[in-house]
């Protein structure tokens, strides 16, 4: 539109006179509305999303009890504590950048579980020798590209090619990481790059560098999600799609950048895990895409799209490292670490249903009675 | 048709009800949700083989009261009198067991079951573990006969069924449970015109047969027709009880309903019709098996009406027009510019704006808040670089809300804890922002409860005064011919007739818009 909203607004005037706030507001910006009252600054992450929230941090609480209680030789001491807890986050660093990712997808409706083949996919290329010659830059450079590049195809097939999410990044799952092994000859590729190994071994202000860019993908992706056009569109393609289109949204080319924005994040993770590493192979991040679904499922986001949280999927990801690190300190198999896991996905879904069921029971009762 | 069937009943009128007799009383009934009274203090009468309707605005709690018949709440306290015993349904199958059926307005039937299925199910004629597929098939035809549609057949899957048959079957669903009051919650909500007449030969088979149905409609002209006694609630409350249906003036049925003393009223029609430019053209619009060769105008400041059965083509042309189909051939133009077809965007660029026929499923976002749902499609332009502005459209939603009266008046509340009306504000006042100049606007009423309406009839005048265009759609032709300026009939695909509104009356529409007369002016 060439002329402001402001200029275009048509009322019908038979009745209430408009609140000369709300005139204030559409002449200039923001004025607060009379009846609406003032934001908080955390709205939109709130309300349920923020009680649910509360909760997992109520989980963080006990698993940290457990661990107190399991192991008191080590958690009398404050500096391993907190050290401890430095290493938990730069495990769940990884993870945490897909994990954002994938939950602007699954609250857009969709679903990518080829996150883990594409982290391989772009880790691989990027440590080829060929692109290592280009330095740190052409290797950061290389990932991101090849990450969203994948991320676009999922998204082409899905929303132009109207393919089932799932089978289309099935099929990428698959196709990417049979990529990474052909580029890769299924060796091992060592990075020669001290400035992409710095990445992991680099500590600012005592923290590490990887808990750095967590934080900062975690704090873009809140923003992107609830300060931005793009973030609502992505709940109104993902809580009703037909909606979303007939209110002029472009559904197609929403759904297309969703997938291209996992993918990118998916070639963030895959310099974060090479510098870890110190290389790439055609089998590393595998299983990450089960990782970061179980992560925003217990994060709150619903699966059928339409609602969810940042912050809960970032809590998700801190249960898994913090169980994780449970098991470790207390020298247990992986094989019961997977189970616990396996049973926490199944608990945080089944309270989910819980809250939903007898919430929506309440809204169904009350549907009538508030006209 | 109101001869009973050949074959015999599968269920005999209850001899122990009488024509006459009470089978169903309450006494201040009160049910209370958190922070609601959803019914404080209900009092109803139904007797044996009467139609008795509940009328009541969005909100008044009707929908709770049929809850509480149907065994889905327990009342907080008084008296329910289930033929002459005080009763207390544990659960839904605890009153279909005593006799009580109800038919929903969005019908629980399983799509992919079939018709007899559908209509046992839960309680299927079972032998060593078995369905006994053949007794139940044949008891289905028995009740599908004695409910004057031996036609369809037992053994159908009910998605192939028009909505019409759907209803049907929810019927006999009721009848396969032997019911002796069956509460029908908004049936012809979901019928085109002549499918009405079908549902109301049947009601009449039912009571004729001593059966007592609970009615509720929203269309007053229903009632009159169909039903026998009246109970008005509002707000939780019995407001008047047992009134007769057939002789009570409108205007104190709707006070009653309403606390004020409106009639079913349209705005004036300003009589020197000041219509601008034309705004919108279409020519020769065409999408095979949905409709033909359309062409249509609509000026800036004119109401434009089209009329048609349901399956006449005319919903699948207004999304036509809104891009949201792609034409086969002809064209759409705004202000003479020719739209993109198949593009919602592009005709949202134009200052097109629709709100569909289905409320729930095609305009809005339940879970979100209602300001988000106002500015759905202008969010983007309240945005700076990106960044959405919360309180600039938490302002101009409150706007568009306080102009609707829209209630509650919290723009923050999740959408889904509207009533109808108040959504449908909702789908409206979201193309009051952002300069619309053409409104399309599919069912606006349906659903919606007498006041609601009024307020809305008179936004879409006020709109058009204004300026802005609407090509309006309604299955109830008073609407047409009350609120357009001209009006369009459509029949099987095609406009079959153009005029003026104050040129045509209800029958001539009715006529061309059913059988039709072989007059056929474009």
């Amino acid at each position: 539109m060439s002329d402001g909203p402001s200029t275009t607004t048509q009322l019908p005037a038979q009745s209430a006179p408009v609140d000369p706030a709300a005139t204030e507001a559409a002449g200039g910006r923001a004025a607060t509305p009379g009846s609406a009252g003032r934001l908080s600054w955390w709205h939109g992450d709130g309300g349920e999303g923020a009680r649910r929230n509360l909760a997992l941090i109520g989980v963080l609480v006990v698993l940290f009890v457990i661990g107190a209680a399991t192991r008191s030789d080590l958690y009398s001491n404050p500096d391993w504590v907190w050290a401890n807890m430095l290493i938990i986050l730069k495990l769940a660093s990884v993870a945490g950048v897909v994990t954002v990712g994938m939950t602007f997808v699954i609250i857009g409706g969709g679903i990518d579980l080829s996150v883990g083949a594409i982290v391989a996919l772009a880790g691989v290329w990027s440590t080829t020798v060929a692109t290592q010659s280009f330095g740190a830059g052409g290797m950061i450079f290389t990932a991101i590209v090849v990450g969203l590049a994948v991320g676009l195809v999922n998204g082409t097939l899905i929303a132009y090619g109207r393919l089932v999410p799932f089978i289309a990044t099935l099929a990428m799952l698959v196709a990417a990481r049979g990529l990474a092994a052909e580029i890769s000859d299924k060796q091992t590729q060592i990075s020669q790059n001290t400035t992409i190994n710095g990445i992991a071994s680099t500590n600012l202000l005592g923290i590490p560098l990887l808990v750095y860019i967590l934080a900062a993908v975690v704090a873009a992706g809140w923003v992107l999600l609830n300060r931005t056009t793009f973030g609502r569109r992505t709940v109104a393609v993902g809580g009703n799609p037909e909606a979303a289109r007939l209110a002029g949204i472009d559904v197609k080319r929403h759904t297309l950048m969703l997938y291209g924005l996992s993918g990118l994040c998916c070639g963030i993770a895959a310099i974060m895990l090479t510098a870890q590493a110190t290389s790439a192979q055609a089998g590393m991040a595998n299983l990450y895409e089960l990782d970061a679904i179980a992560a925003v499922i217990i994060g709150g986001t619903l699966l059928s799209g339409g609602r969810g949280t940042i912050i809960g999927s970032l809590l998700g990801v801190i249960i898994f490292a913090t169980i994780t690190n449970l098991f470790a300190i207390n020298g247990l198999s992986v094989e019961a670490q997977n189970m616990v896991k396996g049973g926490i996905i199944v608990a945080a879904v089944l309270i989910q249903q819980v809250q939903f069921g007898t919430l929506s029971q309440f809204f169904r009762r009350n549907r009538l009675t508030t006209g | 048709m109101s001869e009973q069937p050949e074959s015999a009943p599968l269920v005999e009128a209850p001899a122990d009800t009488v024509k006459g007799e009470v089978v169903l009383r309450l006494t201040d009934v009160v049910k209370t949700f958190p922070g609601v009274r959803a019914l404080d203090g209900v009092q109803l009468e139904v007797r044996a083989g009467e139609v008795h309707c509940l009328l009541g605005q969005n909100g008044a709690g009707k929908s709770t009261l049929i809850k509480v018949l149907a065994g889905v709440h327990r009342p907080d306290s008084g008296l329910v009198q289930w033929r002459g015993e005080p009763v207390a349904f544990a659960n839904p199958q605890a009153a279909m067991r005593a006799g009580i059926a109800t038919i929903y307005q969005e019908l629980d039937l399983v799509e992919d079951l079939s018709v007899a299925e559908n209509a046992f199910l839960g309680h299927e004629p079972r032998g060593f573990g078995f369905i006994r597929r053949g007794q139940m098939a044949r008891r289905t035809r028995q009740i599908l006969g004695r409910l004057g549609h031996a036609e369809i057949p037992p053994n159908r899957m009910v998605r192939a069924l028009p909505a019409a048959g759907k209803q049907v079957v929810s019927m006999a669903r009721a009848l396969s449970h032997e019911a002796r009051l069956i509460i029908m919650d908004e049936p012809s909500a979901v019928l085109a015109h002549d499918e009405v007449g079908n549902l109301f030969r049947i009601i009449r088979e039912l009571t004729a047969q001593g059966i007592a149905v609970i009615y509720i409609s929203h269309r007053l002209e229903e009632i009159r027709e169909i039903g026998d006694r009246v109970t008005v609630l509002k707000d939780g409350r019995t407001t008047a009880a047992n009134l007769s249906a057939r002789d009570t003036p409108t205007r104190d049925l709707v006070s009653r309903m309403t606390g004020r003393s409106i009639e079913y009223v349209f705005p004036d029609r300003p009589d020197d019709s000041e219509v601008g430019a034309e705004l919108l053209q279409v020519e020769g619009l065409t999408r095979a098996g949905e409709f033909a060769d359309v062409s249509l105008t609509v000026r800036a400041g004119e109401i434009v009406g089209i009329a048609g059965l349901v399956g006449s083509g005319r919903s699948e042309l207004l999304e036509t027009i809104y891009g949201a189909r792609r034409a086969e051939s002809g064209t759409v133009r705004m202000s003479g510019r020719a739209l993109r077809p198949g593009s919602v965007g592009a005709a949202v660029k134009a200052g097109l704006g629709m709100a569909p026929e289905e409320r729930k499923s095609q305009a809005l976002l339940l879970g979100e808040p209602i300001y988000r749902n106002v500015t759905l499609a202008t969010f983007g332009r309240y945005a700076r670089f990106g960044f959405t502005d919360a309180t600039r459209e938490q302002a101009e939603a409150d706007r568009v809300a306080e102009s609707l009266e829209m209630r509650p008046r919290d723009v923050r509340r999740a959408v889904r804890t509207l009533s109808g009306g108040n959504q449908q504000k909702v789908v409206v006042g979201r193309w009051l922002l952002g300069g619309t100049k053409l409104l399309l606007l599919d069912e606006p009423t349906r659903g919606v409860d007498v006041g609601a309406r009024a307020e809305l009839y008179q936004v879409i005048r006020q709109l058009a005064a204004e300026g802005v265009g609407v090509l309006l759609v309604s299955s109830e032709v008073p609407e047409v011919l009350g609120l357009a300026d001209r009006v369009l009939v459509m029949r099987e695909g095609r406009v079959v007739r153009t005029a003026p509104a104050a040129e045509l009356d209800e029958d001539t529409v009715l006529d061309l818009v059913m059988a039709g007369s072989l007059e056929v002016t474009a």
